[in-house]
This record gives C-alpha cells, structure tokens and sequence, in this order.
C-alpha cells in the first residue's frame, strides 16, 4: 500500500536536475514587462510632495503607477482593507510600497525606482513596544484576557512566587525563493496569476477586488514555493496584485520578484514579543496559579496579528495542567513591518512563556527540570490509542452568508469579522485547558519516558555536573522541553477543503486539491493517499498545480492542516469514483458493491479480476462518470475566541526533545552537541517526509531562539535585511549529534490513516535548545540567567554576567 | 560598448555578446541563456544557490561577471547528468532525502560536486558540514545533504577504483 511508505518527494527527479519550475523560471511570453517598488525611507510621515517624472523618463520605463492610479480597489490586507498596496499620501513603515514601476526588465524598474523624488514630512514613530504601551497604540479596543480559576487569589496564597520579564525576538522567514508573482492577461479582461503563495484563493480575491471583476474573472495557480513558512500567506498579495494591474494598463504580461533586500525589508516577519510572568510555586514544583502579559508587536497593519496573538495565548499552557491561569495579550501597533504567519502562528510564543516559567521554578526549588514539568503535565489519555469514533456534537451552522462586502472569509485575518458559532462546553471533571478544551489525547508521560531513556538524559545530567563543576571556561548545559500544539484552524471556518480527481480512460489518475506544495510533501502525501484508495501504483497518479479553476474557495496551506484537510478530500473524491466502478461492475456480475476490492493494480468482483485500467475502460464504455470532486470539514470544532472558550482544536499533536550545548564563558560563543527528538506524527503517511519536518523544524525553531536577530534602529530601519547579518543556521550549525524518531502511536481522532499535522509542531522543540543555554548559563553563577530570545553569543554573554552578579 | 566573450556551457560552446560589462554569469545563465536551474537566492554571494563550476571549482555565479570568464568551462545543474543516467551526487540527494522546497538543491549539487572534487572533506561528516555551509537550506534538511554528500563521496571513489582497476 502506497501511504505510510517512505517515498521521496513526488519533483524528486525535477529538482536534482534543475528542471523544477518556480514562478521566476516559467518563460514569459514576448513583451514581458517587469516590475519594482518605490519604498519610503521614513517610519513614519505624511507624502508632500511626489514628483516622479525622473523614474517614467528613465530607460525602459513603461509604466510608473501611484495610489491614484489604482483603478478600484488599492488594498493587500488579508483582514481588515488596512493595508494599501500603494501609499495613499502617508507612509507607516520604511519600506512601504510608495509606486511601482513598469519596465522592460527587471534590472531597468529597480534602477528607475531610485530614482523618485517623494517629500515627506516626518512624524513621530512608535516602534517598541514601551512606546505602543505608552501611546496606546493597538489592534482591537483593549487587551484580550482568557482565564481559568482565580489567579490573583491563587497567586496570594501561594508558599512562593516567582516573577520575570523576557523578550522573545521575531524571524524572518527567508524562503529561499523570495516572494514572486506572473501576471498573464486574458481575453475580455480575465487575468491568469502564477503566485508563489500558500493562498491561491486569496490572491484570487484580492486580484479580482483590484481589477473591480468577480472572482471567476481571475485564476490564480502555484505549482510550488521554493519555502514558505507562513510567509507566503498573505504576503504575496502585493506582487500578484501590482502585476494584475499593471498587466491590465498594459495589456502585456507582468512579472514580479522581490531582490532579497526588499524582500527583507517590505514583507512582514514572525510578531516579536515580550512575555511577563508571575507564576506561584509549591515546594513540590507544582504551579498553582500563572499570571501571564502578552506584549505582540504586530506593525503598522493588521494582517493576521488577532490570530497569531489568539494562538500564542492557547498554547501558554503547552503541556501542563494549570487550575489557576489568566493571560492577558496587547496587540500593539507600532511603525515597522506588519507582522504576519510563520510556522506555530503565535503558538512558539505562548509556549516559551511557560517553558520559562518551568525553567525559572526548578531553578529557584533546585530541582530537577524534567520531573518538575511531569509534576505538572496533564494526565495520560486512558487508552493512548484510537478509540472508537465518537459522534460528534451537533453544532449550529455557521454564519459565513454575511452579504457585506469585502469581508476576507478564506483569509485566517478575518477573525473578527464572523460570528462564533454556540460552543459545547467540557464534561464535569474533565481536565481541561485554559480555554476550556478537554485534554483526551495526552501522551506526554510515554513519549517522554522513551525519550528520557533514548537520550541518555540522567546519565548526560550527571555529566553535565561534573563537567561545569572541573572547568571554569566552557560549561554546559542540558535541557528538556515538551511541545503539545493544537492542530485546527482557530477560524473555525478555514477548516474545510476541496479535492478534483479525474480517472482517465487508460487507468492513469489525474489529481488535483486545494492545498499547496512548499517542500513539505503535501502532493507526495495526498497522492499516496488516492494511490491507496484505487490500489494502483503512485506513477498512475498524476498531482497537479493547484489552480483556483479546479478546485474553489480553498483555505491557505497553514496551521499544519495541509494533508489532514486535502488528504480527506481527496479520499472522498477518489471513494465516490471508486463506489461508482464498483457498483457497475458489480451489477455485471452479479455481486454485491462492497465485494470489488482496489488492491495490487487490480480490481476485484466475484471471482473476476481485471487489471485497474480494465476496469476503468470498462466504467467508461458503460457511461458511468469517472470524475468527482471530494469535500471535508474538520468534525468537533468549535469555540468563543472573544471569551477564549471550547474547542478550537480537533486534537493535539506532542513531541519533545532533550538537547546539549556548551558555551564559552568568556565570549558567549556557544554550540549545540547533540539532539536527541522523538515526535508524535500518528500513524505517518510517509515516515521519510515527517521525519524531514520534524528536523527541520527542530533547526529554524533553534534558529529563532539563538542566532536570528532582527535589528531596527532608532529610525524604524531594518538593519538585518541580508544573510551577511541576519543568521541562519546553516550546515555546520546543525547538532553534531541528532537522534530522530517518530512516535508509533496512531491519531485518536478519525483523520486521514489516522496521521497527525507536523508543519508546525516540531518548531517548538527549538525551545530545548534555549533552555540548555539557560542551563550552561546558570552553570556561572548564582542567579537565574533570565535570557531573553534570541540567545545569540552577545545575550548569552550578558546572561552570564546577571547569573555571576545578579541583575 | 559591447564585448564578445566565448564560453564552454555544459559541453557546447556558445559565442556571447555582451552589452553591458557587468552582467554576472547568474543572470548570463538564468536571463540570455534560457538555464534557470541555477537560482537566485540572495544575489550577493550569501546563500549558495547561484553555486555552478568553473573550471573545475565551485563559485557563486551571482557574483561572477561573466566579462571574466572567455574561455572558461561552465557546468550547471542543467549539464550534470548523462542524458537520463543523473551524476552520482544527483542521486545521493534522492536516495538521502536531501531537500525540502527543492529552490536550493541545484546549488547544493553543484556545491557538492566541487567540494568532493576537492578532495579535502572525504567521508567525514564534520568536515562535509563545514564544507557546505555555505549553502544555506531554509527547510534544514541538512541531515540528508550530509547523509548524500558522504553516499555520493563512496560511490565516486569506489567506481574511480573500479575504472583504475
């Protein structure tokens, strides 16, 4: 059977030999004009003057367009028509798109882009979050709060109490194939898009706003992203929007890429944030009650910032059950970048917040980290298994019909403009999250048994010990954290999907779904999927670019739902096709549907078998239709994100991770020696592809909290907008040591084979390694270090002093 | 001005005219000479994904003028296999798993053909690593690229054996 095989990716072949395809290698047809942005070099000011005759006379310039050239809608938010694609006489970030330029090629719309004479009158920016604090300058009317119990009288009562601030940086993304759009215009005002986006749908939509034509008059295609990570979401809008505008006023096709500076320097990156904590402990290293605040910078607009802070909120548990909790979260609005998706959605965040709280406890009780995170985690699921399928609660319809005009529905950002549906509370006594949400599937006590002894950890421990205890310049540190993410949408919503399978007249399969391909093996996984349901072989299966043409409204290829949504609907696709063969060819011999069995390339009635292609043919001369498409939507969520109650998540998906450093005390300069991971991907429909997620999350989740530091300076510039010194890890930064392996237990819940989402989670084991700083670090002194993220060798230095002298 | 150089790309000459001086052999590749394997990542020498050979030894193409190059011998990701037999490197990255997205794999193959043709990391894990490392993989997939530039080293050298033998 094709799924949960170790198949390699499906462009294998394609991409070692240079043949796979990205927006900016399709040929353009004869005439292809480029584009470029003019960007403003101020955080923040008002337009007083714009003369641009400079730019439309210099060579090769076809075209140079400004807000009022928009010819209907001059807006790229994915959420709340706040973001103008072209500044309309005021700036709120450097690097804000102020004109475009036409030209005949790339090289001549960057140069004539500089060459724009635009005058500002220059205003006061906020750009920390002490100066949105201050200013009051935010997103929605005030903070959002979710609670649990009492933490204010918890908190009173409690033997101790420990409390600390710490300041957790942003990431940019850096895909390796920078942003890119194609603009190719059609017959009777239509217009194709080629978009590297994981939101074709989005693009669609914000295209045909644009160009003021319904959405059936524009069709949007990716075949694949050379990385996206969350920053393709919504950050494409602005390429496929400017070449679709600017390929109607010309009527020749449009192209755009970002070079990696502006790449860098327009497009949003992962929110920073500050947590604060206040967290009362018992002397058995249980936590009794957690205050926590929220600071998310979330720049000049709202892109999807709601749903990001939303998702750092429901993840400031992560593993542990917490009877007195209240979370407080500032949604600030400051002059910089519009912080958008990248991979945990907020969920690294919040988590980190409570990894720091566990951490800071062991250190002040001296004990030890692991025993007292199990003190605290949530109990295990009884069975720890699949269980039974259970019906799930009946939930009213949602109301998505609201006839007003330009709400974002297939964007994340469009939180706050859909009603919530009533929301099925926890049965009595269950143990349940902050937000109400019954914890059924907890297997963290196993998982981290197995770890505990794969990675050696008590032995390592010890050693650790005995190392710092005889060397006075290189310490060590070891650390463990647990990660439990929520899988679902939180707009409850997105969470449906669309599939188009075609069987052709020779057997082979033609597939196609809403999801898209940026190295995570989505069309791999879904094929093996359709391969499965027909019994054939995967090269039957043809996977196709996903095209708003084929299959609609889809949602973006986010919060890890990827091959849970597409992979159902292309099961129902393929079954529906699959029932139909059956029932004809069981007619012809006298045998009953349920008996044709799809298995080995053959098909199977009575005591008949025909090779799949045979069958098929035979469907086809019989006139039975021999193409369907396939729909789902995730059962069982629902829930109140205003009050920060029910269930947003179908089910949990959990791993951890034990890493080892060694830092130089007198530089800061530190490495990782070895990571041990074990990850909970359920029953994995390709092991070879899950496993390549869960070590690449691993090292951008690393990544984030120790080498990639974004820089702003006074004046709201980027001052890290190129790999010369923005870090990323590379080759030789990878653990010298690093133990993968997939959890062996299946998803409880019914999802396709009983897999489980892993985009996302494993990004978060990253947080091992921050804390094993923090260990190496508090190896020097008598305080707690305090490190904030990221912990590059400067902080790790710094903490060094505050765990020596105090702060 | 315009200025006439000659080139050996992936075995077939080509006669070039250059009209500005200053065109960079990645955007010669990608732009004039319809070879858009080799990608643009960076554009300043950072990330590895312009990486081709010239003469034998890896470079980033981005920030190579071609105006340099008359009379070099160039190899992309386009020119590495044998009609359908891919290089030995090529199918150690399938076998290994060494890619995610795929955007930087043709520099990855092409860093790696250079590096085992210098002969100076072997099969050595740390030192193919560091060998490596300046090409950078977003999605991480850095095991697997170790993992297939060791397999590719081996098999190279035992059929090198096989070949003296």
């Amino acid at each position: 059977m094709s799924v949960a095989s170790s198949l390699p990716h499906d462009a294998a072949r394609l991409h070692v030999t240079g043949a796979a395809r990205y927006i900016d290698d399709i040929p353009t047809p004869k005439g292809c004009l480029h584009l470029a942005f003019g960007m403003s070099p101020v955080a923040r000011g008002r337009i007083t003057a714009m003369d641009l005759d400079a730019v439309r006379a210099a060579p090769g310039v076809v075209a140079v367009l400004t807000a009022e050239d928009m010819p209907f809608e001059n807006d790229v938010s994915p959420s709340n028509h706040d973001e103008p694609l072209l500044a309309e006489g005021e700036v709120f970030y450097v690097g804000q798109p102020v004109f475009a330029v036409v030209a005949a090629s790339h090289l001549a719309a960057r140069k004539a882009a500089k060459l724009g004479q635009v005058n500002y009158e220059e205003l006061e920016a906020i750009l920390t979050v002490d100066q949105a604090m201050a200013a009051n300058s935010r997103f929605e009317e005030g903070p959002r709060v979710y609670s649990k119990g009492d933490a204010a009288a918890a908190l009173a009562k409690a033997p101790q109490v420990i409390e600390g601030s710490f300041e957790i940086g942003g990431q940019e993304h850096f895909y390796l194939e920078g942003q890119a759009a194609l603009a190719l215009p059609q017959e009777g005002g239509d217009m194709v898009v080629m978009s590297s986006t994981q939101h074709p749908t989005e693009i669609q939509h914000k295209v045909a706003e644009a160009l003021g034509v319904p959405m059936h008059g524009v069709r949007v295609e990716t075949r694949r992203m050379g990385g996206g990570f969350g920053g393709k979401e919504s950050q494409g809008n602005h390429l496929a929007v400017a070449c679709a505008v600017a390929a109607r006023a010309t009527g020749k096709p449009c192209k755009m890429r970002y070079d990696r500076d502006d790449d860098m320097v327009i497009t949003g990156k992962r929110h920073d944030f500050r947590v604060t904590y206040r967290a009362g402990i018992d002397a058995e290293g249980r936590v009794l009650a957690v205050d926590f605040v929220h600071y998310a910078r979330c720049g000049w607009a709202q892109d999807l910032s709601l749903p990001v802070a939303d998702r750092a909120m429901l993840h400031a548990d992560n593993a542990y059950l917490l009877d007195n909790i209240r979370i407080e979260s500032h949604r600030l609005k400051t002059h910089t970048q519009s912080a958008t998706a990248y991979r945990g959605f907020g969920g690294p965040q919040g988590m980190i917040g409570i990894e720091r709280v566990m951490d800071h406890a062991a250190h002040v009780l001296g004990m030890d980290p692991v025993e007292l995170r199990r003190r605290n985690y949530y109990a295990e699921a009884a069975d720890g298994g699949p269980s039974a399928p259970r019906s799930a609660a009946p939930t009213p319809p949602e109301d998505i019909l609201d006839p007003r005009k330009h709400v974002e529905y297939a964007s994340r950002g469009s939180v706050s403009e859909v009603s919530q549906p009533g929301v099925p509370a926890a049965p009595k006594g269950a143990q349940t999250t902050p937000y109400g949400m019954e914890v059924e599937d907890f297997i963290l006590h196993g998982l981290t048994d197995r770890l505990l002894e794969t990675s050696d950890y008590a032995a390592r421990r010890a050693a650790v010990a005995e190392w710092n205890a005889s060397h006075r310049l290189v310490k060590k540190g070891i650390a463990f954290s647990p990660v439990k993410f929520g899988i679902s949408f939180t707009l409850t919503h997105l969470n449906q999907a669309g599939a188009l399978v075609h069987v052709y007249q020779d057997g082979s399969v033609h597939l196609n779904h809403g999801g898209t391909e940026m190295g995570q093996g989505l069309f791999q996984k879904v094929a093996q999927v359709a391969a499965a349901r027909f019994g054939i072989g995967l090269e039957m299966v043809k996977i196709t670019a996903t095209d708003t043409g084929k299959v609609p409204n889809t949602s973006a290829t986010a919060a890890s739902s990827g091959s849970d949504l597409n992979g159902m609907a292309v099961k129902a696709a393929c079954d529906t096709i699959r029932d139909r063969i059956a029932a004809f060819l069981a007619e012809q011999h006298q045998s009953e549907p349920a008996e044709v069995r799809f298995e080995g390339g053959r098909v199977h009635v009575g005591s008949e078998s025909y090779a799949f292609a045979e069958a098929v043919e035979r469907a086809y001369v019989g006139r039975v239709s021999l193409s369907a498409t396939g729909y789902y939507k995730t059962p069982k969520v629902a829930w109140d994100r205003i009050k920060g109650q029910g269930r947003p998540f179908f089910y949990f998906a959990y791993g951890a991770a034990v890493t080892e450093v060694a830092v130089d005390v007198l530089t800061g300069e530190n490495r990782i020696l070895r990571a041990d991971v074990l990850h909970d991907a359920g029953a994995s429909l390709n092991p070879a592809l899950d496993i390549g997620q869960v070590e690449g999350g691993y090292v951008q989740g690393a990544g984030w909290l120790t080498t990639e530091e974004l820089v702003w300076d006074g004046k709201g510039r980027l001052r890290t907008h190129a790999p010369s010194t923005y870090k990323i890890p590379a080759c030789s930064d990878r653990p010298e040591v690093f133990n993968v392996a997939l959890w062996d237990g299946a998803n409880r819940e019914e999802t396709i084979y009983r897999s489980k989402a892993v985009g996302e989670p494993p990004f978060m084991l990253g947080i091992s390694a921050f804390l094993a700083l923090s260990d190496a670090v508090a190896a020097c002194g008598p305080h707690y270090p305090a490190l904030n993220a990221p912990a590059t060798a400067e902080e790790v230095w710094r903490a060094i002093g505050r765990a020596r002298d105090g702060v | 001005m315009s200025l006439s150089i000659r080139l050996t790309i992936n075995g077939a000459p080509r006669d070039i005219a250059l009209e500005d001086a200053r065109v960079t052999l990645l955007d010669l590749l990608r732009e004039r000479l319809a070879l858009p394997g080799t990608k643009k990542g960076c554009d300043r020498g950072q990330c590895g994904a312009c990486t081709v050979i010239v003469n034998g030894k890896r470079v980033n193409s981005c920030l190579t003028l071609a105006a340099t190059l008359d009379g070099a011998q160039v190899t992309t990701i386009e020119g590495l296999a044998t009609g359908d037999r891919l290089h030995p490197v090529q199918e150690a990255f399938i076998e290994q798993d060494g890619f995610q997205c795929g955007y930087c794999t043709p520099g990855q193959i092409m860093s790696a053909v250079g590096l085992i043709a210098e002969g100076r990391a072997g099969d050595d894990p740390e030192r193919i690593r560091e060998g490596m490392s300046g090409n950078i993989c977003r999605c991480a997939a850095y095991h697997g690229i170790t993992l297939a530039v060791q397999e590719a080293t081996r098999r190279m050298a035992e059929a090198e054996k096989g070949d003296a033998a």
